[in-house]
Parts: structure tokens; C-alpha cells; sequence
């Protein structure tokens, strides 16, 4: 009976929620991007994943492999009834007046191309059958089913991202043999697809039955594969942009800017806990310095080139977070969410009055920035200032890395955990509060110097408060606290979302999903930050230094 | 006596509103000892602690450190002068690591600057591998050896008491505060923590202010006992001086201190059961 009503009740979840996906139009703008060009497109891949996930959950506990292939069957009925159902409202009740998306032409996708009745019944049995599969699939060996969603998932990423795979393999001889073969113009053959389902599935089975016919990898083993895959990660960053052109040189720009910003904001949310809405300031702060040193307009400063104008915006920044952290010393938790969402606030108002426009150019911006160069080597485009953005990630992951394991670091998630404790404990709070908000303002600062003379002009509009929360949702999405986390969080919500641009009104749409299925299902983040083992560490490396020093 | 006090407070009142916790408390704990806060629930024992730590500012009234007057300073200061201490609920950093409990109460005596870590400086390396290994020590003494890389709130009750004890001996502090660190615990572990705490007093040479509910603890162990109610001393002694108290006994159990002596030495004799029943 339980099992029975769990299963009801994922069916009319995820049925809701393909309903919800339809009407808001997401359904439709998906099925205009193929993926097996002619065959399967986005949004009927997103069908089936929904059927699938559905069958999968409501399968979940369901006891012995019968049942959970009838929960499965029950759940993906059910979803698909509603799905149904909402296809023969659109059929026969003008809805378009309340929901623009609920246009004929999602009807007919609804119907797979039937009339109404058929339709139903097409999409009900699709339903069905997709949620024994789902459940199936679930009972499973793990290695199947570990080999069908990666080849799965490989097809569905070299469909979407056709062009840019394409841009990046343009190239005669044998590369352009097996482009041909798998591509055309227009976008993946049916046979490219089962050629590349064959191979991720294959390379996904052998992989796990070498893992599974030796012995279970050590955490140390998992540590440093994760690692060897954050070394390949890396290399592809750097590779990227070279390969596959400009475009993606823009978008992996701002997501280095988005990391160095994420890199932070960690220090100051991550590590140390303040919950900071007005990080957006020290990044304008950062960008207007760097555009008033170096700017050639008639309100430029001092025509500093841009590695004279960089490290003074840095500082200046630093100066910025400590006078920004000094108001706001004794605030704590949500008060303080809010009060920097003020300060934040403030500084943009400041930088639009007219009282600072002689010296800031008010709503105009400061224009004519110079490019960086370095000797006669101009850093002009955005695939040169990449590998400047990326470098000084680098860097600046390198510092967060070293002040986590610090005195500081420690300090600092002391006063995440329990404020008073830790005073009580000698932590000076004022002296290390602003020094959070000084070093995450000095990386905030670095990214928005390289912001200015990347656009070559500042603009007050430029520094929204929904950039201080695109920077809290990457990590928090990331994980609190986990330089990995930012890199994953930079890259899953703002280098995916400018890939998938035509989605571009439903980023936000994305975003709170994302959230919301992180919260609930994931609140550690993506790569969560480690528990370092310190104890047994010094058996290994650090006990003969000491032992050195004992009689000094 | 005098010479040879470590904590003074004088006449130290902290009022919440209209609302007294504390009223003009004399307190002395001698140098060297162990010294209890009794008293019924809302006597006012862990406002006492607050007021010494600084947690609390006291309303008036004076607290002595050593040779120094210590109230009016930040918390850190009065951790930093030599004074540390334990929560009645324990208030360990729950999502750090054991080991790295005790290196955040090393936080005063590690000697390293933000930017010497981040350049890895030799200074910071040599203060963070001694700060490491008497970390070690200290884990060891705490007997939680083997369990460092634990996450704090992963450690059971008894071990989480420990730590906490652990972490503010790391601040090397002359004088120990602990709020009844026996809470919770059964008779054998309450016996076990009372080794341990004696064997913190032998081992680090310190003063221990205690405040205990049960009466078994406090008469075992103390050399000195303050009694506490309605935030205002009523008696003061040895555990027998104290035991026999007729406003003890009438604090405790509402008996009129008129009382014949068998009913008081009744009650008495009652006073440990009474106490340890919450």
C-alpha cells in the first residue's frame, strides 16, 4: 500500500512537473534543438529522462523486483496521464490566452505528431513504458546502468553542443573522416550516435569491471583520480578556447572572472561564514579604480599601463572590504545578509549621483580603456585575457588554498562554527572579520580590474546586486568552503547557461532549480570541501621536522 | 589567602532588565585549587562564568586576574591573560576536525601571519609543525589518540566533553572554567571525568573553577565550595562547612532552617540526590 501511494505520488510529481516544463515553454523552445539531427530532439530526450527519472524514484524501496517494476510502471503512467491530459486541454480549451507557451505546436510535440485521442494514448503508453524502463533500469546491474546513462549522456552532449564539437575537429585526414561519419552540418547522425553510445557505454563497462575486479579504491586512490580529473579539466580549459575559437574564449572568460570572484567570496562566506549580499561593490570598486588609472578620457587619472593600474585596484579594494566590514563587525547571520545587501546598494547609488559623476562619470562610465600588453604583445582579445583570467584564478586559488590550511583558515571556520567560542578562545574577531573581508574583496577587486579593460569601459549598470547572487549561488552550488566547488559552480551556472543561449530568458528559471534540487538533495554542493586528516597526515610527512627542532 | 588568590571578584552584579542574575558576589578561588559553584537552577552559577570570561559584561562590580583587572576587556583578552573555559552544553566547532578543535585553542600561542602562509614562509612552517605536534600531545592526553581526523560532531558524548576540555587547555590558561562537565553521564563515566579532572590539575598545574550539580563530584573533589541562589552568595566552605549549612539546606529544600538536627542532617544527606535528579 505504501509502496502504492509512493509510487502515485512520483508519478503526479514528476507529471507536474513535465506540465510545468510545457507551459512555461521550455518543452518547445527544447525541441527546436536536435540532437540526433532528423531523429530525437532536446525536448523529447527530456521527455523520456522525465519518464525514466519518474519510473527510477518510484521504483526506489519498492521491495522485491516485481514490485518496483510495477511502481515504475504506475509512476510513468500516471506522469504521462497528465501529460496527456494537458495535451487534450491545449487541443480543445484556448489556453493561450493565459499560457503563450500553450500553442499548437507544443500540442502536436505533446502528441508525437497524432491527432488528439491517439496522441493521449501515444503519450500515456510512452509514459508507461518509460517508467518500467526507468524502474528497470534502477533494479539493474550498477555497471549497465552506469555504461546506458553515460553513453546516454555522451550522445545527448555531442548533439547539443554539435556546433562547437564541430568547430573544434575541423580538421582533414582522419579527424575528418570520423567527422564526416558522425557529423553532418547539421548536426549528429543516427549512426555517429550509436557509434558514440557504443563507445562511452563501452569505455564506462570496461572501466568499472577493472575497478570491480580489483579491490575498492582507497580514499587516497579516489583522491588523486579526482584530482587527475581536475588536471585533465584544467588542461581542457587552457586548450578550449585555442580549438574552439572566440565564442568560447568570451564564455570561459567570464567564467574565470565568475571563479576568481567565487574564490572570494569562499574566503569570506565559505571559510569564515559571513554571509555577504554586497560583494558586487568590491568588484565595481576594483573595475573603477583600474578604469580611472588607466582611462584615456578626460576623467582618467594618471594613464597607468595596466600592470601599474592592476596591483593599485587591488589594494584598493582591500581598503574597500576593510571599510566595508568595519560597520557591519557586529552583525551576525541573516542581519548581516542584509546589511551588505545594503553597503552593496550604497556603493552602486554613490558611483550613479551626480554628486560623484566629476569624479566617477556618473551614468556616462569612464570609456576609453587600454588594452594590457605586455611589451608590444597586446592582450586584445578575450581569448588572451582568458589566459590572464586563468592565470590569476590560479593564483588566487593558490592563496585561498595556502590561507585555508593557515592559522587564519582556522580562525576563520572557528568563527563559521561558533562566534563566541572562538573569541573566548583568544580569536581576535575584529582582526580577522576584516581581514575576510579584505582578502575576498582583493580577489573580487582582480576580477573586475580585468572586467574593465576587457570591455575597454565601466558602467554603473554593470554592478547589479544579481551578480553578488550569481557568486553566492556558485558556490553554494559548488559547495561551501571547496576550491573545486567554485571552478564546478562557475562552470555549471554561468559557462552552461551562455552555451545554451536561446535558453537565456530561463537562466534564472535554471538557477532556482538548481538550487532547490542542491538544497534538498545535495546541501553539501557538488564537490564538497574535504576533511583534512591532519592526525595521521603527520605520521607520513610532518613528524620529522618537528622531531628536528624538539631540542632548539 | 589573599597573596595567594588567583580570581577576585568583587561585588559583581549583572542585572538582565529589572532581572538579577547576580548581586554583589564576592568570590575568591585560590591559587592552585578546585573550586565549586552549587546552587539550584537559575541561581545565577553560569552568569558567573559569563561575567568572569567576559562573555557578559558585568552590570558592576570588579574582576581581579592574577594582578590585573580584567572586566571591561574583550573575551579574547581574558583567554589571551590565561583564563579559558567549557559550555554547559557543549559548544564545540562541530564541523571542523578533533585535531583542529585543539589547533584553534593553540590560536594564541601559534606565531604565523596570514601572508607568511601564504608564501610558506620557514616561520610559519617550523610554528605550524610545533603547533601540530602538541596538538598531538594534547590529543593524546585527552585520550582521544587515533580519533583526531574525526569531525567533532562525530564523537561521542563523553569524547566531545573531553575535546572541549582539551581545547581550552590548548589557550594554556592558569585558570580553568568548567560548567558542569559531568552533565549527562552515568555514575561510571561521572567517576572517569573526575579522574580525568583531577588528572588535569596534577598534570597542567592549573586552578579549576567548577560548576557541578552533582553532589557526589562537588564533595569528592573540591577544596572550596560557593553556594549560589537567587544570584547571591549564601554560603561559602569546605564540602563538609558547606554540607551542614542550615541556608544550604533550606536553598535546596525549602526546609525552614529551624529544623531539628535529624531532619537537617536528613536532609542533608538528601542534598546529592536531590541535586543530580535534573
Amino acid at each position: 500500500m505504501k509502496t502504492l501511494t509512493k509510487a502515485a505520488t512520483t508519478g503526479l510529481l514528476f507529471g507536474v512537473g513535465g506540465v510545468y516544463l510545457a507551459l512555461v515553454g521550455l518543452l518547445e523552445m527544447m525541441q527546436a534543438r536536435p540532437i540526433v539531427f532528423g531523429a530525437v530532439n532536446l525536448g523529447q530526450a527530456v521527455l523520456a529522462l522525465l519518464a525514466l527519472a519518474c519510473g527510477a524514484v518510484a521504483a526506489r524501496d519498492a521491495g522485491p523486483a516485481f514490485a518496483r517494476a510495477g511502481a515504475g510502471l504506475l509512476g510513468g503512467l500516471l506522469a504521462g496521464a497528465l501529460m496527456a491530459l494537458l495535451q487534450v486541454i491545449v487541443a480543445t480549451v484556448p489556453l493561450q490566452g493565459m499560457f503563450i507557451a500553450a500553442s499548437p505546436a507544443l500540442r502536436n510535440m505533446l502528441a508525437f505528431g497524432f491527432a488528439p485521442g491517439p496522441g493521449a494514448l501515444a503519450m500515456l503508453l510512452g509514459g508507461g513504458i518509460g517508467g518500467l524502463a526507468g524502474a528497470v533500469l534502477a533494479v539493474s546491474v550498477p555497471s549497465l546502468r552506469r555504461a546506458i546513462v553515460a553513453g546516454a549522456a555522451a550522445v545527448v552532449i555531442a548533439g547539443v553542443f554539435q556546433e562547437l564539437i564541430q568547430l573544434m575537429i575541423q580538421y582533414e585526414g582522419i579527424i575528418g573522416w570520423i567527422r564526416d561519419f558522425v557529423y553532418t552540418w547539421q548536426g549528429l547522425r543516427p549512426q555517429g550516435a550509436v557509434a558514440i553510445f557504443v563507445i562511452a557505454g563501452g569505455t564506462s563497462l570496461v572501466l568499472s569491471h577493472r575497478s570491480s575486479a580489483g579491490h575498492v579504491p582507497s580514499p587516497d586512490q579516489r583522491r588523486r583520480r579526482r584530482f587527475i580529473s581536475a588536471g585533465v579539466a584544467l588542461l581542457v580549459l587552457v586548450l578550449m578556447p585555442l580549438l574552439a575559437g572566440a565564442y568560447i574564449g568570451e564564455v570561459l572568460m567570464l567564467v574565470g572572472l565568475y571563479i576568481l570572484m567565487g574564490m572570494g567570496l569562499n574566503l569570506e562566506v565559505g571559510l569564515a561564514g559571513l554571509l555577504d549580499l554586497g560583494f558586487v561593490a568590491f568588484f565595481a570598486v576594483g573595475a573603477y579604480t583600474t578604469a580611472l588609472l588607466m582611462s584615456g578620457s578626460s576623467i582618467g587619472l594618471l594613464h597607468l599601463s595596466y600592470w601599474e593600474a592592476m596591483p593599485i585596484a587591488v589594494l584598493v579594494s582591500i581598503l574597500g572590504g576593510v571599510l566595508f566590514g568595519l560597520p557591519v563587525l557586529g552583525v551576525r547571520g541573516d542581519y548581516l545578509a542584509v546589511a551588505t545587501l545594503g553597503l552593496g546598494e550604497i556603493v552602486r547609488i554613490v558611483v550613479l549621483s551626480d554628486f560623484a559623476a566629476p569624479l566617477l562619470g556618473g551614468p556616462q562610465g569612464v570609456l576609453d580603456i587600454p588594452k594590457p600588453s605586455i611589451g608590444s604583445f597586446e592582450l586584445g582579445s578575450p581569448v588572451k585575457l582568458f589566459y590572464l583570467t586563468l592565470v590569476c584564478a590560479g593564483v588566487a586559488a593558490f592563496i585561498a588554498w595556502r590561507l585555508e590550511n593557515s592559522r587564519l583558515g582556522r580562525a576563520w571556520e572557528a568563527l563559521r562554527d561558533d562566534e563566541d567560542v572562538a573569541q573566548a578562545l583568544g580569536v581576535n574577531l575584529i582582526r580577522s572579520k576584516l581581514l575576510a573581508y579584505g582578502l575576498g574583496a582583493a580577489f573580487a577587486g582582480l576580477g573586475g580590474s580585468i572586467f574593465a579593460t576587457m570591455l575597454g569601459s565601466v558602467y554603473p549598470s554593470s554592478f547589479q546586486l544579481l551578480i553578488s547572487i550569481n557568486v553566492l549561488a556558485l558556490i553554494i552550488v559548488g559547495g561551501m568552503g571547496s576550491l573545486p566547488g567554485v571552478v564546478l559552480g562557475a562552470i555549471a551556472l554561468i559557462g552552461l547557461p551562455e552555451l545554451l543561449r536561446e535558453f537565456g530568458e530561463y537562466r534564472y528559471l535554471f538557477y532556482g532549480a538548481a538550487l532547490i534540487v542542491m538544497m534538498r538533495w545535495k546541501p553539501e554542493g557538488l564537490w564538497p570541501s574535504e576533511v583534512r586528516s591532519r592526525e595521521l597526515h603527520a605520521a607520513a610527512g610532518e613528524a620529522e621536522p618537528v622531531a628536528a627542532m624538539e631540542p632548539g | 589567602m589573599a597573596e595567594a588568590s588567583l580570581l577576585l571578584c568583587r561585588r559583581l552584579t549583572r542585572r538582565f532588565g529589572g532581572i538579577a542574575a547576580l548581586t554583589d558576589l564576592d568570590l575568591e578561588v585560590a591559587s592552585g585549587a578546585i573550586h565549586s559553584i552549587i546552587g539550584p537552577n537559575g541561581a545565577g552559577k553560569t552568569t558567573v562564568f559569563n561575567c568572569i570570561t567576559q562573555n557578559l559584561s558585568p552590570t558592576s562590580g570588579e574582576v581581579w586576574f592574577r594582578s590585573d583587572r580584567i572586566d571591561g576587556l574583550t573575551p579574547d583578552r581574558v583567554a589571551a591573560a590565561g583564563i579559558s573555559r567549557t559550555y554547559q552544553n557543549i559548544r564545540l566547532f562541530r564541523n571542523i576536525t578533533a585535531i583542529e578543535n585543539l589547533l584553534v585553542g593553540m590560536h594564541l600561542h601559534v606565531h604565523s601571519h596570514w601572508w607568511g602562509a601564504v608564501l610558506g614562509t620557514p616561520h610559519t612552517k617550523r610554528e605550524e609543525a610545533r603547533a601540530h605536534a602538541e596538538a598531538l600531545k594534547l590529543l593524546h592526553f585527552i585520550d582521544l589518540a587515533g580519533r583526531g581526523d574525526l569531525l567533532a560532531r562525530n564523537l561521542a558524548y563523553g569524547e566531545q566533553r573531553r575535546l572541549e576540555i582539551g581545547r581550552a587547555l590548548a589557550t594554556r590558561p592558569k585558570l580553568l572554567l568548567l560548567d558542569e562537565p559531568t552533565a549527562g553521564m552515568n555514575p561510571h563515566e561521572t567517576s572517569r571525568m573526575m579522574a580525568f579532572i583531577q588528572r588535569v590539575r596534577a598534570e597542567f598545574d592549573i586552578t579549576i573553577l567548577l560548576i557541578e550539580h552533582q553532589m557526589r563530584v562537588v564533595m569528592g573533589m573540591s577544596d572550596r565550595v560557593t553556594v549560589l541562589d537567587h544570584g547571591a552568595k549564601i554560603a561559602e566552605g569546605t564540602p563538609p562547612e558547606v554540607q551542614g549549612d542550615p541556608a544550604v539546606i533550606e536553598a535546596y529544600l525549602g526546609v525552614k532552617s529551624a529544623a531539628p538536627t535529624a531532619a537537617r542532617d536528613h536532609a542533608a544527606s538528601l542534598l546529592g540526590a536531590a541535586a543530580s535528579e535534573r
